[in-house]
């Protein structure tokens, strides 16, 4: 049975049923929903589980790590700020290889200040060596949520995975969900049986000094275990379905892609507005599709230069920059063409920083732009007022 | 040729759960210290510590010194780590399987850490932290830190023609932890070992966080030979310049007193090279003379005589 509940209550009931032993938080707008529902959960014996309210995100972060290092499933969420000043420690969680699963209400970075929705903070955290997926709607990210510790916890995997939901446009927007039944749960995500735990009966080292002598092959594996997690993920999507009985994983979503000519790639929550501007197109007899990156990493490199094979002009629209450089995700797709004779025209619009608001009319205008090749890393909808008084 | 007689003699080996063949300096207060406190706590101990020498020595992948389960995540979050081990085994059903130490250096547990340590104080984690104060960031090359004392010369507080040295006392830490109401607060010292490995014992059997300071003199950083460490650590309770007691539910229960032993903080400060510039100028007297009045301000507040 569908219920109406927030992307937050789609992240907590999704948690819950993942049985985790340890939840470490600390609050941030536009997280707190997700922890609140958690700890209400756990008030009421719903949830059996610690709940460590922290005095940090740094705190909570090194909670889980510690948590996670004595062989617990774990729980955190945060946003914007509280992820970077959790940066130190997620970095550590990947070098640690600990299978930790974040859910973050993307946020935008400060200064200044400004609590609205953005990518920019997953962002940061994309060459952490953390797995990250990106949710459109509550559906979808309460799916996630579980396929995530699927994945993380793979033993071939063994990494931190950060579930990404765009702040209040999911994390406080109502939307009808179909909570995973606990029995299925628990047939399609095993206990957690890590490989090495901290155990007075098997005393072992974590965490030693690692002299130039063996520090990179540490980053080789990681680098080698992102790319095993591609079809890995691919297959935990497909299991997912056979035992829920819906599509809701991979690496990528196509939509009226079969005979598009121009193809729109985007991440989160603003692909279904995206879906709608592409079934607008489609009316006026433009061949418009919709390529949804929903694992941004491991980058599923491979998979979409083969989506987008037959297609002549792609149009990036992301809510993420890398200031001094331009689009990431557009900066990614490229790099995934590079000498391909085959390659598309890329064109990439950053629009949607800080919350300001998408309307499907400047996704339309970005499709006229790109069809007009005036398309080199353009800011959509900037205000000129604006613009007179900042620097 | 082989004496057979002497061998006889040689003194059993003592087993220790943190391995010799480390790489800590000849005469690491640091590295006896937490020998002492582990053999204390016994096998049945999981330590989570904080980057920093002792990190550094005992730990250079793939060795590592340690006998017991042993975590190090980063530089200042060893007791929020230790809080999280400490959760998941009750989570686990595996709660009393082990004691939890966290440890760090002063720099890590008073400056850097002091957030997480609180949060652990706070939340009441059955944790025991342990502090090994060597009064500045050694591992990096001897930096001032907050528990660095008053006119001492480091690397980032250095004497000169117009400097003193470090101008601020010792963040008192103690008082701090004990201000949270943690249920036991301990100052010991590596030249005191039967009285540090009593506190360990203590701390362990009382439910609850708890907090110890260990004086861990530093040839290196200090600049004294290296035999000296338990002397300079003895000299230091001495003088009253490091007093070492019992707290419990924030009050003082046990002190140790100095009696006819006590000495001038001169001989405490003379044979250690951080403090050689009060001794070059003729103004350093009244350096020192500052320096007894910390001490005698030790020694009347704890009731040392």
């Amino acid at each position: 049975m569908k219920r109406i509940m927030e992307g937050s209550m789609a992240v907590a009931e999704a948690v819950k049923v993942c049985r985790p032993h340890v939840i470490a938080a600390y609050p941030i707008t536009p997280q707190t929903h997700i922890v609140e529902n958690l700890a209400q959960m756990v008030a009421d014996d719903e949830l059996k589980c610690e709940f460590v309210n922290t005095e940090s995100e740094f705190g909570a972060a090194s909670v889980v790590l510690g948590a996670s290092a004595a062989g617990a499933r774990a729980f955190s969420a945060s946003s914007s700020q509280g992820l970077l000043l959790m940066g130190e420690v997620l970095f550590n969680l990947a070098g640690m290889r600990l299978p930790v699963v974040l859910a973050c209400a993307n946020r935008s970075v400060s200064a200044p200040i400004n609590i609205w929705n953005d990518q920019q903070d997953a962002a940061a955290l994309r060459d952490a060596g953390i797995i990250q997926f990106f949710a459109e709607d509550n559906q979808e990210l309460h799916d996630l949520v579980i396929q995530a510790y699927r994945v993380a916890e793979d033993p071939e995997i063994s990494l931190p995975c950060i579930v990404n939901l765009d702040g209040f446009i999911l994390t406080h927007g109502f939307e009808p969900v179909e909570v995973c039944d606990q029995k299925l749960v628990d047939e399609f995500l095993p206990p957690y049986k890590p490989l090495n735990y901290l155990d007075v009966k098997n005393p072992m080292t974590f965490g030693a000094l690692f002299e130039p002598t063996w520090y990179q092959e540490t980053r080789y594996r990681i680098q080698e275990t992102m790319e095993e997690a591609k079809p890995l993920i691919e297959e935990v999507s497909k299991d997912f379905e056979k035992t829920f009985g819906r599509f809701s994983g991979g690496l990528l979503e196509k939509y009226r892609m079969d005979d598009a000519e121009s193809v729109f790639i985007s991440m989160g929550s603003v692909v279904g507005t995206i879906k709608d501007a592409v079934d607008e197109l489609r009316k006026r007899g433009e061949n418009a599709g919709v390529l949804k990156v929903r694992a941004f990493r491991p980058f599923p490199t491979e998979a979409i230069v083969e989506a987008l094979k037959d297609i002549k002009s792609v149009i990036v629209m992301e809510k993420m920059i890398s200031l001094g450089a331009g689009g990431i995700l557009a900066g990614e797709i490229k790099n995934a063409f590079y000498k391909n004779p085959q390659a598309p025209e890329i064109s990439n619009f950053i629009f949607g920083l800080g919350g300001r608001d998408i309307p499907s009319e400047s996704i339309l205008e970005a499709y006229e732009k790109a069809k007009r090749q005036e398309n080199r890393d353009v800011f959509v909808d900037l205000r000129k007022e604006a613009l007179e008084v900042t620097y | 040729m082989a004496d057979k007689t002497k061998k006889k003699e040689k003194p059993p080996v003592v087993e220790s759960l943190l391995a010799p063949g480390h790489r800590a300096c000849a005469g690491c207060g640091e590295a006896l210290a937490a020998r002492l406190i582990l053999d204390a706590a016994g096998a049945n101990t999981i330590v989570a510590t904080t980057t920093g020498c002792l990190e550094v020595f005992s730990t250079p992948y793939p060795e590592s010194a340690w006998k017991v389960p042993w975590i190090h995540s980063l530089f200042e979050n060893s007791s929020a780590v230790a809080a999280g081990i400490e959760v998941a085994l009750k989570a686990l059903g595996r709660e009393g399987e082990a004691n939890i130490i966290a440890q760090g250096g002063d720099g890590a547990t008073a400056d850097i850490g002091i957030g997480c340590l609180s949060g652990m104080f706070e939340r009441g984690h059955n944790i025991l932290y342990i502090c090994y104060d060597n009064e500045a960031y050694m591992n990096t090359g001897v930096q001032r830190s907050g528990l660095t004392p008053f006119d001492s010369h480091t690397t980032t507080s250095p004497s000169g023609s117009v400097s003193w040295g470090n101008r601020t006392e010792k963040k008192p830490l103690p008082q701090i932890a004990a201000a949270h109401g943690i249920p036991y607060v301990a100052v010991a010292t590596a030249g005191y070992p039967v009285d540090l490995q009593n506190k360990v014992k203590k701390a362990l059997s009382i439910k609850g966080p708890k907090y110890l300071q260990v004086h861990s003199p530093c040839p290196l950083g200090w600049a004294y030979k290296p035999e000296d460490t338990i002397e300079i650590g003895r000299l230091a309770v001495l003088t009253g310049l490091y007093p070492i007691y019992e707290m419990e539910n924030g009050e003082i229960t046990k002190v140790r007193k100095l009696g006819k032993k006590r000495q001038p903080v001169k001989a405490y400060l003379k044979p250690q090279g951080r403090f050689r510039h009060l001794f070059t100028k003729p103004e350093g007297k009244e350096e020192v003379k500052r320096i007894q009045k910390i001490a005698d301000g030790n020694i009347e507040r704890l009731g040392l005589v």
